[in-house]
């Protein structure tokens, strides 16, 4: 293939990336911007979504269109009231104490991860997605003067990837819509910026934290059902996406909507190009040491606004 | 306050004499088992340094102990040379290494210098993956029996090792008794208490924390070289996110900011892990229950309620 079909190639595969990485970041922005807390069990959160995704289509049977609809909305739901029961018998109880919410979660990450283990077991499995049909995609090229289309061998992509993508970007408009259009929008936004206030004018704030808590985990839980038929379901699978949520939330500016997406389109892109160029493990440890540093010298993230 | 020492010093030396004479009781499994813990221990001691005393919660402490046991390991594979100085090379780069990750990541403070050291962490755990030529990544490498000697000690004989890791234990702990004790501790504590007021009051703060995190780096680099010499495998696992929450997990049992905490919480804990991954290979669900409840019910950990009900002199 010539470098042309190849870059586009990447990209296309890095949009699918990017598109799960944005709505598994945004939970994680969500939480951090209106409660002020980092949630390190997010990633689990996303495990939980993939794993329950096989659970459902497999208990299910029948046409894999049919278990995987049905996955998409209980999935979230699930996992959300997961969260939400979370939220309420541990992070309530401790304040909401960044600190100690660190390490409350971290503890929570465990229980998840390891309760999976002895359910789910150590296998990775795959979910059959409901459409796959593959795609052939043209590219341009020059004969004797004159523009004409081709097919190159292995220009491809699959109709399931195309629909992650609109379905995420779809989700993620839903979220913004709901963020600055619906009362309960406004309500988050108040608990957001004031919380003391908020609760002076009777916004029941631990009613909200609770529902974006929840919210946010359904965010991950929905990613990951997005991702399952590409990607297999194994206990795990929470690391990366946490890992990358966090280098996302932080480039983007913490806490900041459009800062979360601008980043998560660029890190997923530009994760599938480097990857080509530079072994993956260099790929990561330039990433990581990158986000460090950014934290350490523009601790308000590259398109965060710096606030006196 | 110097009957307060004197009780100290009973407490502490008893401590020392009852682990030195348990090595002529215990059976041979829990003799391998106690030399680990205490090696161990020293890690989790110089972790409470930084959580414990000064307030600072790091999650890349992981980075300082693999500094330490890479440095030396390395220099016995690689460069051929005794495992003396190989302990020494150890011991000296963690604490650089802490140094250098310490002086950048003191410019954050709170959820981001958690987050920071976490990320350092991380880079320093790919960073080996990636040089897996010389590190042999994931699977690690064995330190040669032969090489796990200083002057004519075989460390790999059980009771010579008893000994050694007796050794650090004991410096480890009588350094934190002495920094507790002293002047320098003082500062830390109040800066844990409160910073502003500490700078008010004319301390450099901010040359205090990196004090802290030197110190605290090196009794892990210290830990991590000792593991090393002492137990002979050196890889990657150690330098991973789990190695960074293992000693917050054991401070937080024990007590943050208790001499003896560290010691019983990596005590409790490792038993705790050893029994039930008898059962299930799932055991990294007790510590995450173990995290959970403490941080629920008792964030003074063991030697801190203990210190609050009954013992009100324990440092």
């Amino acid at each position: 293939m010539d470098f042309g079909p190849y870059l586009m190639l990447a990209t296309l595969e890095g949009a699918v990336t990017a598109a799960v990485l944005a709505l598994t970041a945004s939970g994680l922005a969500l939480v951090f911007g209106v409660m002020r807390v980092v949630n390190v069990a997010h990633g689990e959160f996303f495990m939980l979504g993939a794993v329950l995704a096989w659970w459902v289509t497999n208990m299910l049977g029948g046409s894999a269109a049919f278990g995987f609809a049905v996955a998409l909305i209980v999935v979230p739901v699930l996992v959300g009231f997961l969260a939400v029961v979370t939220d309420m018998t541990v992070l309530k109880r401790i304040n909401y104490d960044p600190e100690r919410t660190i390490v409350a979660t971290i503890g929570i990450l465990y229980i998840f991860q390891q309760v999976t283990l002895m359910t789910y077991g150590p296998d990775a499995r795959p979910v059959v997605p409901p459409f796959n049909t593959r795609l052939a995609l043209p590219w341009i090229e020059f004969v004797d003067g004159e523009i004409s289309l081709y097919w190159p061998w292995g220009l491809s992509i699959t109709s399931y990837k195309l629909a992650v993508i609109g379905a995420a970007a779809l989700v993620l408009v839903g979220l913004w819509v709901l963020m600055t259009r619906s009362k309960l929008g406004l309500l988050m936004r108040a608990t957001e910026q004031d919380r003391d206030m908020a609760l002076a004018f009777g916004i029941p704030v631990e009613r909200v934290y609770a529902l974006v808590f929840g919210l946010g985990a359904a965010m991950a839980a929905l990613a990951a059902v997005l991702i399952v038929p590409i990607q297999q379901a194994h206990y795990l699978m929470g690391h990366d996406p946490l890992l990358l949520s966090f280098i996302v939330v932080i480039i983007g500016g913490l806490g900041s909507f459009p800062g979360t997406i601008l980043a998560a389109l660029l890190i997923g892109l530009s994760d599938g190009v480097i990857s080509v160029f530079f072994s993956p493990t260099l790929a990561k440890i330039l990433a990581t040491l990158l986000v460090a540093l950014v934290l350490v010298f523009r601790p308000q993230g590259l398109f965060g606004a710096r606030d006196t | 306050m110097t009957a307060d020492m004197r009780k100290s010093l009973l407490l502490h030396g008893g401590v020392l004499l009852g682990l030195l004479a348990l090595q002529y009781v215990l059976p041979a499994y829990h003799h391998g088992n106690l030399a680990r813990v205490m090696v161990l221990a020293s890690y989790a001691m110089g972790y409470n340094l930084l959580f414990g005393y000064t307030g600072l919660l790091s999650l890349g402490h992981a980075l300082f102990f693999a500094a330490g046991l890479y440095g030396t390991g390395l220099a016995i594979s690689q460069f051929g040379v005794s495992a003396g100085v190989a302990l020494a090379v150890g011991v000296l780069f963690g604490t650089l290494v802490g140094i250098v990750i310490g002086a950048l990541a003191l410019r954050t403070e709170g959820v981001a210098f958690m987050i920071v050291t976490l990320m350092f962490a991380q880079a320093g755990y790919l960073t080996i993956l990636y040089f897996g030529q010389y590190t042999r990544g994931d699977e690690g490498f064995v330190i040669a029996l032969a090489d796990r000697n200083i002057s004519g000690w075989d460390l790999s004989d059980p009771s010579v090792r008893y000994f050694a890791a007796f050794i650090v234990f004991s410096a480890a702990l009588l350094m934190c008794l002495t920094v507790v004790k002293s002047r320098f501790g003082k500062v830390l504590i109040a800066i844990r208490e409160n910073e502003e007021r500490a700078r008010m009051l004319g301390y450099n703060v901010d040359r205090f924390k990196l004090a802290a995190i030197g110190l605290s780096a090196s009794l892990a680099a210290l830990s991590g070289a000792a593991y090393g010499v002492l137990f002979g495998y050196v890889g990657a696992s150690f330098a991973s996110v789990q190695y960074s929450i293992l000693p917050l997990l054991w401070v937080l049992l024990g007590g943050a900011g208790t001499v003896l905490g560290p010691l019983v919480g990596t005590l409790f804990m490792f038993y705790l892990i050893d029994l039930s991954s008898g059962i299930t290979t799932a055991y990294m669900l007790i510590a995450g229950v173990v995290l959970v409840f403490l941080t629920l019910f008792a964030p003074q950990g063991l030697m801190g309620e203990l210190r609050r009900r009954a013992i009100r002199w324990l440092p």
